[in-house]
């Protein structure tokens, strides 16, 4: 474990898991750098139509 | 945000890493973007769209769908024609901003960190290869993830279900399940992708839904695996009420009737009938796997790999892959549906933040504070921005004529019209205009305010303005969208809503927030697994923390568990968890200790602790419900008539004393669901079927001669835990299936206990005299009414609690300031009880860690003058909000109050004050009224 440590933290991965996980850690008073390979956030649950069991809309 | 980037390198330890990163080109310039989609429309290259599962075409210059974040488009360097041969550049040309740029470079850039969080996700498997099922050859044979764009009102077909091969609606459509999952014949995938059964059921009662009753769904299945929370109530909603049909069975091949597109499915009934019958449609359920980049990945970080080529992690330290920093979570961890890799996710931003903790806040920039213009008394100068929306509303509406209209209208002093009115260069405008103009209130003519209003209120704020000075008009949504095929009307309508919505801004005022401190300590209901999780992960954070347990120990229903599917000792790492929590100085623990009393809300409970007769009051800003459930008593199956009939929990109490009995016993059976998935507790208890299939696995491994059965109804050995049953068949288990309205009798006679149960391939009875007897009993959660009371939170009809959202708040409740975690929130495994543990921490420390909220100032307020202390909003608020002055108060006595930190702002008591006396901010009587007179204007016409 390093001395000095770096209040950032670094996100590997856009989808549905890792935005919460950059979200919660940017409100808990971290920077938050999300890197995805794609052109843009949301993974395969942006695909997704409805999700069960409620059947909201995915999107 | 960096995209389309990739991990090159990570070097450093845990606190202080170097990343390196390498950032591929865009070639449009994010800034100059305003994704007006001119460049698209007109590029001559179309491709396979990536989004739609290659159902649709899109262009080489694209956006993935229409929600994007970021809104930006991308050109596709594999396949534009300039990128790759040198000519064309038609986007840079028609680019209204300038933004398309072919000379942007891939770069690499380095990034200091002091944690990292996997979440690469997963990749749907190929079934290219599965020659049996035709799907490279058929058209009409598509995958799950195909199935869903079909679907979707975004898909290539706009939610209207038709055959690839030629459009054809479907009669009749089959679900394969287990397509690249559970077989270790055509694929290497001996793991059960857990997500399947659910999404399959699914989508055959959406594309019943869609097509109506007339469509035949039937999904082909080996076990249906329900075990998620309210899962099962759809499946049996499913089956008995939208009429799917369920049948047991794996299909070998299929084949196609020549020029029809239909295709014969033969498959063989549970009777051992061999039934022939012709789908229209064949979709298979294909399962997730770790793609070969996130192997690389992997193998980069030097991080361990499961069997199934997932990220190894721990039964307790569930999202701590094997390099110390780097956490993991999402269907990387594990095959895993959306709730459950929500928790992952926030149990990893804790587990990272117990070690950065010391360097919280520091690389964070606080947003300057803007001083508020007071625009109290002034005259209102309404500016109004029409949006266009790209085509989506100037396709129908005629933007134009509505902001002519607009400036014509009382008390507007300004309006213009935006291609994209929520573009970061028309919020600059939006800033300057406001200044420039003397604005005071504002209104977009545009989208939904559910999505943008929050854009446009900071927007306001930044240019001095109250935020509540504020107003949308849904032009799109419920003008243009749906009015699409009659644009004069449309912008009839738009006129309408515009006109409407300056009437209610024009007497709008600014509103204030309330400040709210927030106590930093925090409360936990429960020093079981996941209690404990919960305040270690928040101790480790920096905040104070107290357990609340009735018993006289920690450790819960823990304290029966043997061992963990992986061998490990639970016993052992128990005493370890329950000594850590013992030595944490921000960890105070009351055991025997009830709670008897709780007063106020978010940020500053008081909560009244009983302990041997002695009350004492604890103050925090923070709840988390770890409540934790009990084993089912079952009164079936001869309990409690002989010593060798044992609950799940008793045989776990034996193991762990070493009871003779166990190693003598010739033969054990194991009887599953008992007490779940039955008319009255239609849930199932998710852990039974691994429990028991670990346990028989066990006896099997202390006696290769003993005779072990299980007799269950789908075997639910989710994600890698597969493997224990593949295991346990191997070791020569034997598996027994049976229904619910043929359940196995037991009885005990002359000193034998004995089992029958109907043989699902025999069909006939077969009887098992047993030494050992295991009811593998539901989890029942501890119903404390009382305790729900106290913090405003919901149960279900189960008695479990209810989350904020089932997929993206799992670990937290509707109520503010309230988090939830382990047994009482769904049957879980200990890992899982670990990270929810972990996630709810997580979850309460964003608000801990704003140390202030502000409140909406969208609220109800009262007029003491006209209240009649009538008490129906008092008694009608879901939230507590109302209540009455004390009598010997100097002002008021005995009228109704409003907390304005409570107030929602529903309406509710508003609706019901039969004074008049209640008025709710920013919606108050008049401005409502003077919408409806504006709206009048046109009916009087």
């Amino acid at each position: 474990m390093a001395n000095n440590v770096i209040g950032a933290a670094m996100v590997v991965g856009g989808g549905i898991a890792g935005m919460q996980s950059a979200l919660d850690l940017a409100d808990s008073g971290y920077y938050v750098y999300l890197v995805e390979q794609g052109p843009s956030i949301g993974g395969v649950m942006s695909q997704l139509d409805k999700t069960f069991p409620t059947n909201d809309c995915a999107m | 945000m960096l995209t389309l980037s990739e991990i090159k390198s990570v070097k450093g330890e845990a606190g202080n890493f170097q990343v390196e990163v390498l950032r591929h080109p865009r070639y449009v310039d994010e800034q100059k973007c305003i994704a007006c989609n001119a460049c698209a429309e007109k590029c001559p290259k179309k491709i396979v769209d990536h989004y739609n599962m290659g159902l649709a075409k899109r262009k080489s210059i694209y956006v993935e769908y229409a929600q994007a974040v970021p809104l930006k488009y991308r050109i596709d360097p594999a396949s534009c024609i300039y990128l790759t041969k040198g000519k064309c550049g038609a986007c840079k040309k028609l680019c209204p901003t300038g933004a398309v740029d072919f000379d942007q470079q891939p770069q690499l850039q380095t990034y200091d960190v002091g944690a990292l969080i996997l979440s690469p996700g997963f990749k749907p498997f190929d079934p290219t290869d599965f020659d049996s099922y035709q799907y490279a050859k058929l058209p009409n044979v598509v995958t799950s993830m195909e199935f869903e764009r079909l679907l979707s009102a975004s898909g290539p077909t706009m939610g209207h279900i038709t055959r690839p091969s030629d459009g054809k609606d479907p009669k009749k459509i089959a679900w394969f399940q287990c397509v690249g999952s559970r077989d270790v014949n055509k694929c290497d995938n001996f793991y059960c992708s857990s997500v399947c059964c659910m999404y399959a059921v699914k989508e055959a009662v959406i594309a019943k839904e869609h097509a109506g009753d007339d469509l035949d769904c039937a999904v082909f299945y080996m076990d249906i695996r329900t075990h998620g929370k309210d899962f099962e109530r759809y499946y049996d909603a499913a089956r008995d009420k939208h009429g799917v049909r369920f049948l047991r069975s794996r299909v070998h091949s299929i084949t196609e009737i020549s020029d029809t597109g239909d295709m014969e499915v033969r498959y063989v009934t549970e009777d051992g009938e061999l039934k022939v019958e012709i789908f229209d449609m064949i979709v298979l359920s294909i399962g997730l796997e770790s793609s070969e980049q996130q192997l690389a990945l992997a193998q980069k970080l030097d991080l361990k790999l499961t069997d199934g080529k997932f990220c190894q992690t721990g039964t307790f330290a569930p999202v701590e892959t094997s390099r110390k920093g780097i956490y993991v979570c999402g269907a990387f961890q594990g095959p895993k549906d959306i709730p459950q890799a929500v928790v992952d996710s926030s149990a990893a931003a804790a587990a990272a933040s117990e070690i950065l903790s010391p360097s919280r806040n520091c690389l964070t920039k606080a947003k300057p504070v803007i001083p508020q213009t007071d625009v109290r008394g002034e005259r209102p100068r309404v500016g109004v921005f029409v949006c266009s929306c790209g085509i989506n509303i100037a396709g129908v509406v005629d933007v134009k004529a509505v902001t002519e209209y607009a400036a014509g209208l009382p008390y507007v002093e300004y309006t213009t019209n935006n291609l994209f009115a929520c573009s970061q260069d028309t919020q600059d405008a939006l800033t300057q205009i406001i200044k420039e103009k003397n604005l005071n209130r504002i209104v977009v003519a545009a989208c939904t305010p559910k999505t943008h209003e929050p854009l446009f209120q900071e927007t306001l704020t930044n240019a001095g303005l109250n935020k509540y000075l504020f107003e949308m008009a849904n032009i799109r949504n419920q003008d243009s969208w749906v009015h699409k095929n009659n644009p004069e009307l449309a912008t009839e309508k738009a006129k309408d809503l515009v006109r409407m919505a300056v009437s209610k801004i024009s007497l709008g005022d600014a509103l204030e927030e309330a400040e709210l401190n927030i106590n930093q300590t925090a409360m936990i209901v429960g020093g079981g697994i996941a209690g404990m999780s919960a305040a270690r992960s928040l101790a480790a954070q920096g905040y104070q923390t107290h357990i609340i347990e009735k018993a006289d120990q920690l450790g819960g229903q823990a304290r029966n568990l043997y061992q963990t599917l992986a061998g490990e000792d639970v016993q052992a790492k128990l005493d370890e968890m329950i000594a850590a929590v013992e030595a944490e100085a921000n960890i105070q623990v009351h055991l025997n200790t009830q709670i008897a009393n709780v007063e106020g809300f978010v940020g500053n409970f008081k909560s009244t602790l009983s302990a041997n007769g002695k009350e004492n009051v604890l103050e925090h800003g923070v709840v988390l419900m770890a409540t934790g459930a009990s084993p089912h008593q079952p009164t079936e199956y001869a309990y409690g008539k002989d010593p060798r009939i044992l609950t799940a929990l008793e045989l776990d109490r034996k193991l762990i004393a070493d009871d003779p009995m166990i190693k003598e016993a010739q033969t054990a059976v194991f009887i599953q669901c008992v007490g779940s998935r039955e008319p009255d507790r239609p849930y199932c208890s998710r852990v039974c079927c691994t429990h028991a299939v670990d346990n028989a696995l066990h006896l099997k491994k202390t006696n290769p001669d003993m005779n072990v059965f299980v007799l269950y109804r789908d075997i639910r050995t989710y994600g890698e835990k597969e493997m224990a049953y593949k295991k346990a068949r191997e070791a020569g288990v034997l598996f027994v299936r049976f229904s619910l309205d043929n359940k196995p009798q037991v009885t005990v006679q002359d000193g034998k206990v004995t089992v029958t149960v109907i043989d699902h391939v025999l069909g006939r009875p077969l009887e098992l005299e047993t030494d050992l007897l295991t009811l593998a009993t539901a989890i029942i959660p501890n119903k404390d009414e009382k305790l729900a009371q106290f913090f405003k939170v919901p149960m279900n009809a189960d008695g479990f609690f209810v989350e904020r959202h089932a997929k993206l708040g799992p670990s937290e409740f509707a109520t503010d300031g309230a988090f939830l975690c382990g047994l009482a929130h769904y049957p879980k495994p200990i890992d899982e009880s670990i990270a929810q543990g972990k996630a709810a921490a997580a979850r309460a420390v964003t608000l801990l860690a704003r140390e202030k909220i502000f409140t909406s100032g969208n609220v109800a307020q009262t007029d003491p003058m006209n209240c009649s202390r009538c008490g129906v909003c008092v008694s009608i608020c879901p939230y507590s909000a109302p209540s009455f002055i004390a009598q010997d108060a100097r002002m008021n006595p005995g009228k109704a109050e409003i907390n304005p930190v409570l107030c929602k702002g529903c309406g509710l008591c508003v609706a019901s004050c039969r004074s008049g006396a209640i008025h709710l901010k920013g919606f108050d009587n008049d401005q409502i009224f003077a919408q409806i007179f504006s709206l009048d204007e046109v009916i009087g016409q």
